[in-house]
């Protein structure tokens, strides 16, 4: 089911056209990745969500229904630039941030009690945000993001300033919180985590939406007929009759096993190059290259300019 | 609703709880009042050098009928020690030379010589003396014409100071001493303060908004409340601070009051009053000067009508308070840094800085045009207005510049809360006038 969506949703700033008919719709129990170069216009739709701004033409929704005021109590938004009250202590300062996104001051505190007992950071509470480190402000920005079990999260980088080991915490409670139903939507420049987290994904790119579907699928789409292939037996490739007929990426021959990357036309298919390569070596494994994320991105923002 | 309590209350309790601000409200008023003391206090500490002044006589009018005061001497020299020193005085042990020419008398004029710049003091006391010696040589010369007798003594008897005693009629025709000198340092002291209030609690706004600005909070916060929430919440927290501490002022003004006032018995209300009608009937006279010079003024502290006075303070506070923080709110939204709030201030701060000085006037003339009009412009009203409010303003005036500052505040918070809501998100370089004219227009 839906949970959200923006449709034709179109923003311009004094000289600066930031969305183009930009139209998104994420599934309920998702994470959606809302990709795009710097400067694609990204924080300006993430604003019109929270409804920092609005639109100038085109709607937001949510449970099918436009977007109300008060929806915003079901919306947690962890923007890219951050912070926090400097001089204010962490606990009362996540009490004050909770009790803003509609709990009460019980609820919320009952929420903290949990999620610093979680991330071990007990201690903190009465410390002034101003002696933790960056990354254990990040933690505490992260617990306040999340605290309301909003419906809609809305992550923009949330593993800056993050170590490797508590970038795995963070993973794992997103994941987790994906699973107890809550719908993300997770803006980055990390593409590995994207290929990681998210089910679904949206490049933007100059105000337009250029690249939209399962992220599966749009590798899929990008895939440039490319294989991995270990073989043995001897295979000298300048020359060879299979260089004639395909592109050849790669060929490395040592005593650890024999590697060849290869490419075949358009046209052919991977029959064709099975076919042939068996007449010339003994295949040990056949891998199709399925692109990254990060090649996609590359290539589909190149291609747009 | 429920949201902007909560900011209210942030900014409320996380301001009044810092040790700064219990040391500062409770130091202020001793500062204040130092500020208000010392320099009248200096001004009649006396002058205690002790001077020799060389005096020659050309006339010998004079001569030898200058007496000595405590710090001040008077030597009469010959004329070859005169004609000696008078051009290299700074040399001589003398402080000064005081030379009176043979024609002194028609030309009423002497000279003081000196190396160093004479002291107003003694100048004026070098005066009276020899007008003291001249008249009495004029008046001992009427009398010996006349033959009068008791002459003197009749003159000096038609010398009479007059006591006006200022009365203001109340609303029931009950009859108060009322006191200009009362109103004048009443009108200061409050006009003082909402210029004072004014200015700390605007820039405290102003320092709110660049620190949620600056620690990049602001994105978090209106991804929960509305900007013009925020910003209210803001303006409305720092409002109770300032009027938490007019409030502790107000009941530490009124126990140092009863305070002294039961030092000195007898001086109950009813009776100053009964003291005021009596003279009034010209009853009892020999009343009056039993009533030393403190219970004169505590009578005259009594007709002061601090209801009015605090509640027309609070008003104008609350109103000249929203208007300029919410500009102040605007400048530090749209900065960010504090090296860019200069160019911005100017604007803001030259009308306070006007009505400052407008106050000095004001409280000499309440009734002028200066106090009037200045009392009616919204951005300076607050501060000119609280000055002539002791003093009696009739009431359509204080209706008329009310309602034109509240007009103007809704105007102002209203534009504020447009440049707010488009700067607080903008970073880098300093906006120019014409993009934050521009910010008005857009649309939320």
């Amino acid at each position: 089911m839906e949970l959200f969506s923006a449709k034709e949703v179109s923003k311009t700033y004094a000289n600066h056209q930031a969305l183009t008919k930009v139209s998104i719709s994420v599934e309920e129990g998702t994470i959606f990745g809302l990709l795009g170069p710097n400067g694609a216009g990204k924080t300006t739709l993430i604003r019109i969500i929270n409804q920092i701004t609005g639109p100038d033409s085109g709607s937001v929704w949510l449970d099918g229904r436009p977007l109300k005021a008060e929806d915003i109590d079901q919306i947690g938004y962890l923007p890219e630039e951050r912070g926090l009250y400097k001089k204010m202590k962490v606990g009362e300062q996540a009490l004050y941030l909770g009790q803003l996104k509609g709990l009460s001051r019980r609820d919320a505190m009952k929420e903290l009690k949990i999620w610093f007992e979680k991330f071990e950071i007990t201690a903190w509470w009465d410390k002034k945000v101003m002696e933790l480190s960056k990354g254990m402000q990040q933690k505490v920005q992260f617990i306040c993001t999340v605290l309301h079990k909003p419906r809609l999260l809305i992550f923009d980088e949330p593993f800056s300033g993050f170590d490797p080991i508590n970038t795995d915490i963070i993973t794992r409670e997103i994941l987790q919180m994906k699973k107890d139903g809550a719908t993300i939507i997770f803006s980055t420049h990390n593409m590995e985590s994207v290929e990681q987290l998210c089910d679904h994904i949206a490049l933007i790119d100059k105000s337009k939406k250029i690249l939209d579907g399962p992220t599966q699928q749009i590798r899929e789409k990008y895939k440039s007929n490319i294989y991995d292939i270990a073989y043995r037996g001897d295979l000298d490739i300048h020359g060879h009759v299979l260089a004639g007929k395909y592109n050849i990426l790669s060929n490395e021959q040592n005593g650890m096993g024999n590697k060849l990357s290869i490419q075949y036309p358009d046209g052919s298919n991977s029959r064709e190059l099975i076919r042939d390569l068996v007449e010339h070596v003994e295949i040990v494994s056949f891998n199709e290259v399925i692109p990254s994320m990060n090649e996609v991105f590359i290539k589909v923002v190149k291609q747009n300019s | 609703m429920h949201k902007i309590a909560l900011i209210i209350r942030r900014e409320y309790t996380t301001r009044v709880q810092k040790k700064s601000f219990i040391i500062l409200t409770l130091l202020m008023p001793i500062l204040m009042s130092a500020l208000f003391i010392l320099p009248a206090y200096f001004a009649t500490m006396d002058d205690e050098e002790t001077r020799t002044i060389a005096v020659y006589d050309g006339s010998s009018v004079i001569l030898g009928r200058l007496e000595n005061s405590e710090f001040t001497k008077f030597k009469f020299i010959p004329e070859e020690e005169y004609k000696n020193i008078k051009d290299k005085i700074q040399s001589s042990d003398y402080y000064a030379l005081l030379a009176i020419a043979p024609n002194f008398l028609t030309t009423n004029t002497v000279q003081v010589i000196s190396g160093r710049n004479i002291p107003f003091d003694l100048k004026s006391q070098i005066q009276d003396k020899i007008q003291n010696v001249i008249e009495k040589d004029k008046m001992a010369e009427v009398v010996r014409q006349t033959k009068v007798p008791d002459l003197e003594k009749r003159i000096e008897a038609t010398r009479t100071h007059i006591n006006v005693d200022t009365i203001k009629l109340g609303e029931g025709g009950e009859a108060k001493k009322s006191s200009t000198e009362i109103g004048m340092i009443l009108g200061y002291i409050f006009g003082f303060m909402i210029y004072m209030f004014i200015f700390i609690y605007g820039t405290m706004v102003m320092q709110g908004v660049m620190e949620e600005k600056q620690s990049r909070i602001v994105e978090v916060i209106i991804s929960s409340v509305k900007p013009f929430q925020l910003m209210m919440g803001k303006i409305v927290g720092i409002a109770f601070v300032g009027l938490t501490q007019f409030a502790i002022w107000v009941i530490l003004g009124f126990t140092i009051l009863s305070a002294s006032r039961s030092f000195y018995p007898g001086t109950t209300h009813a009776q100053q009053i009964q003291n005021v009608m009596a003279q009034n009937q010209d009853a009892v006279q020999a009343a009056a000067p039993q009533m030393d010079k403190m219970q004169e003024i505590f009578s005259m502290i009594d007709t002061i009508n601090f209801p009015l006075i605090i509640g027309c303070f609070i008003f104008f506070f609350i109103g000249g308070y929203l208007l300029y923080s919410s500009m102040f709110a605007a400048v530090g939204s749209a900065i960010d840094a504090q090296e860019d709030a200069q160019q911005f201030m100017l604007p803001i701060t030259l009308p306070i800085i006007l009505s400052i000085m407008v106050l000095m006037s004001a409280i000499k003339s309440p009734e002028g045009p200066v106090a009037f009009w200045f009392s009616m412009i919204p951005f300076t009203s607050p501060v000119v207005m609280m000055a002539r409010i002791p003093f009696g303003v009739p009431a359509w005036q204080l209706v008329l510049s009310m309602s034109l500052l509240v007009a103007t505040f809704v105007g102002m918070v209203w534009v504020a809360g447009k440049i707010y809501r488009t700067g607080i998100l903008m970073y880098g370089k300093k906006p120019s006038w014409k993009e934050i004219g521009k910010w008005l227009m857009y649309k939320s």
